[in-house]
């Protein structure tokens, strides 16, 4: 436990110097701002919002992520070299990272938020909603991230990897999903698309986040059988167990690669 | 010190080690060398613990090194290639080094900082690594292997890199740390650099050791006058 804290701390020291996390925390801020300045600090500038983060997060997470544990390999060795575990050291590693990621996301998006006085009432709670899944698709992204670049040895298969799986979740899944409901449009297929996107976390996201805005009345039937399961109480735990799954599975198979690893 | 029993690896076809035997006799330096792939640096690699030997054992005074991390608190390694997070300061990661280490310290109650004062490293461990060049993250690193005053180390082409001045000083580290009785593992492209502060050789061949001794035994066993001349011997005599 302690060596997971002291690399957890060192790690967070040397990613927020970064000029990357900067940038990544002034694009939010930069966004967030001009979002509500000029499209009104109403519910359509947080949409509009969201769909930024739904593509950026997943994005910069595992590009910035894959990278990083490339680049830090002969650190890692160095550590390793040390008398400490893998398995904390692992740790240490993934939430040194993760954990400025999140900060930076949080607060570029939270401040403009305060300042424009959209953080109180129900707009607020989107608004509070909107971070939280941001923090979380962060979480689950830089896990993918350190399992698949513990995964494999070569740095530009792990890159390209990364980038297949933001395309293949961000854009590819999306189209495959559509493409089936409208093949199978006369079957009641609600219930197995509410799988398809419990199944994708950042489908899962903007589910919950449509749902917050209130804008399920445009999805139709679809929407409203959405609306009954992620209404409730019910739901949300589903979606929280979810999310909750996407970080631990890969974080628990890179746990075990790195674990077996040959430096 | 470290005995090493029928220990093999294999990346994918490639018999990396195929069944090493080796004595590490302690209170001597050992300069390990062989041409490149003959599987020095997975050998270095095993006894840290950073790859995992697919059969065989290694031993630290009797005891196997395996999964428990504690033995690696006797041990000192400098890696060949220095590079650090980039935004961090010398100061920090040697913070974090020693915190790693539950603040250990040496017989005498305080670190070895000798190698930072004599590389007058003292100016450059605030700035942030990634301002440093190439030779002074090497003093750096060189400076963590002998902070904690272990009683093996393992320098993995430790001058490659330095400057001579600093090279002599970092054979003068090695040499006093002989004489303090530590044992130390040393692998080079550079003979007379061995020659200068290695006690045994391991000539390392295809995985296995070819040759195991004092570097006064491998003159007289190849008839040279040299030991960069013994070892090319060694080369071609087993490349025939």
């Amino acid at each position: 436990m302690r060596t997971l804290v002291k690399v957890t701390g060192y790690q967070m020291r040397d990613v927020v110097r970064s000029r990357w996390l900067i940038a990544y925390a002034l694009f939010f801020l930069l966004a967030t701002d001009a979002l509500l300045r000029f499209g009104g600090a109403d519910v359509k500038a947080l949409l509009s919002l969201s769909n930024v983060v739904l593509l950026v997060i997943p994005l910069v997470a595992l590009v910035f992520g894959t990278m990083h544990v490339y680049n830090a390999r002969e650190f890692t060795e160095l550590l390793l070299a040390q008398p400490v575990g893998r398995r904390e050291l692992f740790g240490g590693l993934y939430l040194g990272l993760a954990i400025p990621l999140s900060a930076a996301f949080a607060a570029g998006v939270a401040i403009p938020v305060v300042v424009h006085g959209v953080a109180s009432g129900e707009l607020g709670v989107s608004a509070a909603t909107l971070v939280a899944l941001g923090v979380a698709l962060t979480l689950v992204f830089s896990a993918t991230a350190f399992c698949l670049a513990v995964r494999v040895q070569d740095k530009s298969r792990g890159l390209g990897a990364a980038i297949a799986i933001w395309l293949g979740l961000s854009v590819l899944y999306d189209g495959l999903v559509l493409l089936l409901a409208s093949l199978f449009a006369d079957y009641p297929i609600e219930r197995p698309l509410l799988g398809a996107m419990v199944a994708n976390p950042v489908d899962l996201a903007r589910v919950v986040l449509l749902l917050r805005f209130d804008v399920s009345a445009l999805m139709g039937y679809t929407g409203a059988v959405f609306k009954s399961f992620f209404g409730g109480s019910g739901g949300l735990a589903v979606a929280v167990c979810a999310l909750a799954l996407w970080v631990t599975v890969p974080a628990w198979l890179g746990v075990r690669a790195f674990q077996r690893k040959d430096f | 010190m470290i005995t090493i029993h029928q220990l093999t690896k294999r990346f994918g076809a490639l018999d990396v080690l195929a069944g090493l035997d080796l004595d590490i006799r302690p209170g001597r330096v050992t300069g390990v060398v062989g041409p490149n792939g003959a599987g020095k640096t997975t050998l270095i690699k095993i006894i840290l613990g950073l790859t995992r030997a697919d059969s065989g054992r290694v031993l630290m005074d009797g005891e196997p090194v395996g999964d428990d991390a504690a033995y690696r608190k006797r041990v000192g390694y400098m890696p060949q290639i220095a590079r650090f997070p980039e935004n961090l300061t010398g100061a920090e990661l040697i913070t974090m080094v020693e915190e790693l280490r539950s603040g250990q310290r040496d017989a005498a109650g305080k670190r070895d900082r000798e190698l930072i004062e004599r590389f007058r490293l003292d100016a450059h461990l605030d700035k942030p690594l990634r301002t440093l060049s190439g030779g002074t993250r090497q003093k750096v690193n060189a400076v963590l292997a002998f902070l904690f005053d272990p009683d093996l180390l393992i320098l993995d082409e430790p001058t490659s890199g330095l400057d001579p001045v600093a090279s002599a000083i970092l054979k003068e580290k090695v040499a006093s740390a002989r004489a303090a009785g530590k044992t130390v593992i040393v692998t080079s492209h550079v003979m007379a650099e061995l020659e200068e502060i290695a006690d045994d050789i391991a000539f390392l061949l295809d995985g296995r050791v070819r040759f195991a001794g004092s570097v006064h035994d491998l003159k007289l066993h190849t008839r040279q006058l040299s030991l960069e001349r013994a070892i090319a011997h060694m080369m071609t005599r087993t490349a025939a």
